[in-house]
């Protein structure tokens, strides 16, 4: 019964994202043709004008057909996993991806693991400590770590805890699980104290309203343990917020991975991405693109599935109101 | 008294408290209350709003908000509960004093089943180690509270009713079987029928375990129907105190008597309440001198020279009155003659059509996942020009959105309502001069007047704005008329200037009223006009509406769940249930005599003493 219709719900929201991700990936498609100049041109990239490139190019992306042939036999590429060949090496762009993939992906489940954990204790924390010191210390790392982007404070980690204390490396994405880590601490930390402050606050709001509550106050009337009230009573239900602000936070976190890969010269997508920009490579940036906003499309979805299970209350729907 | 029962064979009064004075920050709440509770004793603490009453309860079980602070000694059992550590205080609480609190649905947590909240307090208790046993017990804890559907342990909070989560809660107050429950307002939340309950059920449970209660309300007749002692609580400090049953027959404090006679009768129906003018003071206000002092008929220099001391008149009555002996004589006659006062019976002409006349109404809603909700099925009503018509319900009735339907704020799916001869059903389908004529025939005032008036518009503008829009205006609103309408619910001309905020409940609602005359309506619709507001504020409003009805010739439609009420301002009543009226007639043979089993429980869910079921 209850495993059913989180199923129900889950298919229901899945449907409602297949039209949205079809209208991004035509955005994706019509690059090429938005892009100023011919469309062949900008494919053509740094290659010898002759005929018969250019009509390898035109055959290759379909050129020749109506546009809305062209966009359905690229997402049928698509879809195979064939996202074209970039400009530059003239290597398949799912390949390019691929190699990069990594070190964003750690880099970003890092920061985001950073971002939950360290944000939701701090904002506990805060919450059950308001008005002192502490809690203003708090709020107050919060405010200085989300008006300084991500680049300045990579910078400043990379000078304090590289440069001169020499406890992290300055350079590389490193290999194997532990050097990885190593090496991505402080990218990780600057792209998670930009938006660490997010986390706190709403924890801490949220907590705070929650403290406040009848069932709470029943809940130390009953003489219910510390604990249980702090975690079953007002933790769980203030994350219900927190939860629907992670969806927007692990986003924010991906896109300010861009900035960080480029601040700490680290392969990954991000780093890519700018490369592909300032070269014109469209192909490359229309990969990166697509999974740029399928992963945004599914960081909803996900969101939204998890929301239900926390909230018992969206998955029975409300019998009366 | 106390029977075999009693708990180990402790000697003396199970709870004292003495010398209690909670504060904020530097602004006094109550001035030292003294309380004592005996073992298996049952005591009320009656108070208006802001008299401090709920914050005692919460200083009693040490689990005041933020920033109150209470001064003073609270002793369980000779233990001083207010020097204890907090750690300390969590093993009395729940074990030895529990609370319950008054509204239903936030009291529970949202996201744990509503078995778990007596599931929990079990934990940690060695018989109770393995789910299994724990799961037994928690349907043994819900049969105490009345709750024989097993299903009821699985479901969560929000899927059950009010009256259902108060006795969750209930059983989840009692599972570690505590000798003293505080309950504050327990049934002031719920429906008229299920508070009958939840009052009975408090007091099976307390009778059964021999526990010590603490009852919390503002219901002075409920006090009486359910307590030994009453603690009369005003403006943070105690103005009477005594056995339930002599306070009742005689009230010492001038305020007790004028609260007994705010409260309108559900029996008799009297020309015009006992109402005690003015509101509530804040404590702040009143700590050197008798905090009713302001509101009395009685008070002279000494009232106010300084707080007046609870003092003993006999063996078990204390009054704050410094005046008792010299007034008491006349506090009686009133009250005799208040209670004597002959019933009156309204004649009109019955020549004129009706008012309002509503056929066969249906009004549908959709609900979640494209149920369709029948709010309304079916009802039919007509009010005479000049006739006063109660509709009685309880939540989920659909008087609500009947009286809505009324004055267009909502369309009806099937149906037809006439005002004044005008075909008024679909507002939007009628053509503009109609409209503007309903509308200036019938208004509606709101259960809550404070959301609907803009917190930003002082009351001159929000009266000047209803008197542009009225029959013939033309031009501005003079200040004159502004005061002329003031005047007419009792406020002085310089309340135009103020803004709602800086208003008490029942000057908001009289500026509310105001504001629907201004279009001289010849109907008004009222939704639970004053069941927001504190008992004597209410009697002052009930009043009020008596006196426009008769100096205007006004109709209303009364909408309420409060048959004492209906019985103060109503000619005739529908009872509405499930969307359909199940009853209908004029409200002295209605409440004497009902004939459908509905309105027989609403009648009997109404509190009474033992005096009051005496011949």
């Amino acid at each position: 019964m209850k495993g059913s219709s989180v199923v129900v719900f889950v298919m229901r929201r899945f449907a409602v994202a297949i039209p949205l991700l079809l209208i991004i990936s035509f955005g994706v498609f019509a690059l090429v043709h938005i892009a100023p100049g011919d469309p062949v041109r900008s494919l053509l990239g740094a290659r010898a004008s002759d005929p018969a490139t250019l009509a390898a190019i035109r055959e290759r992306y379909h050129l020749n057909d109506p546009l809305l042939v062209q966009y359905f036999k690229w997402l049928s590429q698509v879809v195979q996993g064939d996202l074209g060949v970039s400009i530059q090496g003239n290597r398949a762009v799912t390949s390019t991806i691929a190699d990069r993939l990594p070190v964003t992906v750690f880099l970003s489940l890092m920061s985001t693991v950073l971002v939950l954990g360290v944000g939701i204790a701090l904002g506990a924390v805060a919450a059950f400590r308001r008005g002192t010191r502490l809690d203003r210390a708090v709020v107050m790392f919060g405010v200085v770590g989300i008006s300084s982007p991500a680049f300045v404070t990579g910078i400043f980690l990379l000078y304090v805890f590289g440069s001169l204390l020499h406890w992290f490396p300055i350079f590389g994405p490193g290999t194997g699980f532990l050097d990885r880590a190593w090496h991505l601490t402080l990218p990780a930390l600057a792209l998670a104290i930009s938006v660490m402050a997010i986390v706190v606050k709403i924890t801490r709001a949220a907590m705070i309203e929650e403290l406040d509550r009848d069932y709470v106050t029943f809940a130390r009337a009953r003489g219910l343990s510390s604990r249980r009230i702090a975690f079953a009573y007002v933790l769980r239900n203030a994350l219900i917020p927190v939860v629907t602000a992670a969806g927007l936070i692990v986003v924010g976190i991906v896109a300010g991975a861009i900035y960080v890969e480029v601040t700490f010269s680290l392969p990954g997508l991000g780093a890519l991405t700018v490369d592909a920009v300032q070269k014109r490579d469209i192909p490359t940036i229309q990969g990166t693109t697509l999974l740029f906003s399928v992963f945004v499309v599914l960081v909803n979805l996900a969101i939204d599935v998890i929301y239900t299970l926390i909230d018992p209350r969206i998955r029975f729907g409300r019998v009366e109101s | 008294m106390n029977t075999a029962v009693a708990r180990a064979g402790q000697e003396g009064p199970l709870l004292t408290v003495e010398g209690l004075a909670i504060s904020h920050g530097a602004v006094p709440i109550t001035t030292s209350l003294s309380i004592v509770v005996e073992r298996g004793e049952t005591i009320a603490i009656v108070g208006e709003s802001g008299s401090g009453k709920s914050l005692t309860a919460r200083a009693i079980a040490g689990i005041l908000p933020p920033g109150i602070n209470a001064a003073g000694a609270v002793t369980l059992d000779g233990m001083p509960l207010m020097r204890l550590a907090e750690r300390e205080l969590r093993k009395i609480r729940g074990f030895r004093v529990s609370m319950l609190m008054q509204d239903p649905f936030t009291m529970l947590n949202p996201l744990l089943r509503s078995g778990d909240h007596i599931d929990e307090m079990l934990r940690g208790r060695p018989d109770f180690a393995s789910r299994a046993a724990r799961a037994a017990e928690v349907k043994r804890r819900l049969a105490e509270v009345g709750i024989v559907d097993e299903d009821v342990a699985r479901r969560m909070p929000f899927q059950l009713s009010g009256g259902m989560c108060q006795r969750v809660a209930l059983a989840a107050a009692l599972a570690r079987d505590p000798e003293l429950l505080i309950a504050d307002e327990p049934s002031t939340a719920l429906d008229v029928t299920t508070q009958a309950e939840i009052i009975r059920l408090l007091r099976r449970v307390q009778r059964e375990r021999h526990m010590s209660l603490i009852l919390i309300t503002h219901n002075l007749r409920l006090a009486f129907s359910t307590c030994e002692r009453i603690y009369v609580l005003y403006a943070g400090s105690l103005l009477e105190v005594g056995d339930g049953a002599a306070v009742e027959r005689q009230p010492f404090h001038p305020y007790t008597l004028g609260l007994l006679l705010s409260e309108p009768p559900a029996d008799i129906r009297v020309p015009r309440l006992v109402a005690i003018r003015g509101s509530v003071p804040r404590a702040a206000d009143v700590i050197d001198r008798c905090g009713f002092a302001d509101r009395c008929d009685w008070a002279k220099q000494i009232c106010r020279a300084s707080k007046p001391p609870l003092a003993a008149r006999d063996a078990s009555r204390f009054t704050a009155c410094v005046r008792q002996d010299e007034i008491q004589g006349e506090l009686d006659a009133l009250r005799t003659a208040a209670l004597s006062a002959a019933p009156i019976t309204l004649r009109r002409d019955e020549t004129e059509g009706p008012l309002v006349r509503v056929d066969a109404l249906v009004k549908t809603f959709v609900g979640p996942r494209g149920r369709a909700i029948r709010a309304v099925k079916d009802v039919s009503l007509r009010i005479m020009p000049g006739e006063s018509v109660g509709l009685v319900g309880e939540s989920g009735s659909g008087k609500t959105t009947l009286g809505r339907c009324l004055v267009g704020l909502e369309t009806p799916t099937a149906g037809d309502i006439r005002i004044n001869g005008l075909a008024a059903a679909d507002f939007g389908a009628m053509a503009k001069a109609d409209r503007a004529r309903v509308r200036q025939t019938i208004q509606m005032i709101f259960q809550d007047p404070y959301s609907t008036l803009n917190p930003r518009h002082s009351v001159g503008q929000a009266l000047s704005e209803a008197l542009g829009a009225s029959a013939g205006a033309t031009g501005p609103a003079t200040p004159e008329r502004i005061a002329t309408l003031l005047a007419e619910v009792g406020l002085s001309a310089a309340y135009a200037t103020r803004r709602p905020a800086s208003l008490s409940g029942g000057e908001r609602q009289r500026v509310a009223i105001a504001r629907a005359l201004a279009v001289k309506p010849a109907i008004l619709v009222c939704d639970e006009p004053v069941s927001a507001l504190d008992v004597s504020v209410q009697a002052q409003v009930l009043n009020l509406f008596k006196r426009l009805q008769a100096e205007h010739g006004l109709s209303y439609l009364f909408i309420t769940h409060d048959l004492a009420v209906v019985r103060q301002i109503a000619e005739r009543i529908y009872v509405l249930y499930l969307g359909e009226i199940v009853e209908e007639g004029p409200t002295e043979r209605v409440i004497g005599d009902p004939k459908h089993p509905y309105t027989r429980r609403l009648i009997e869910s109404i509190p009474r003493s033992a005096n009051q079921d005496a011949p």
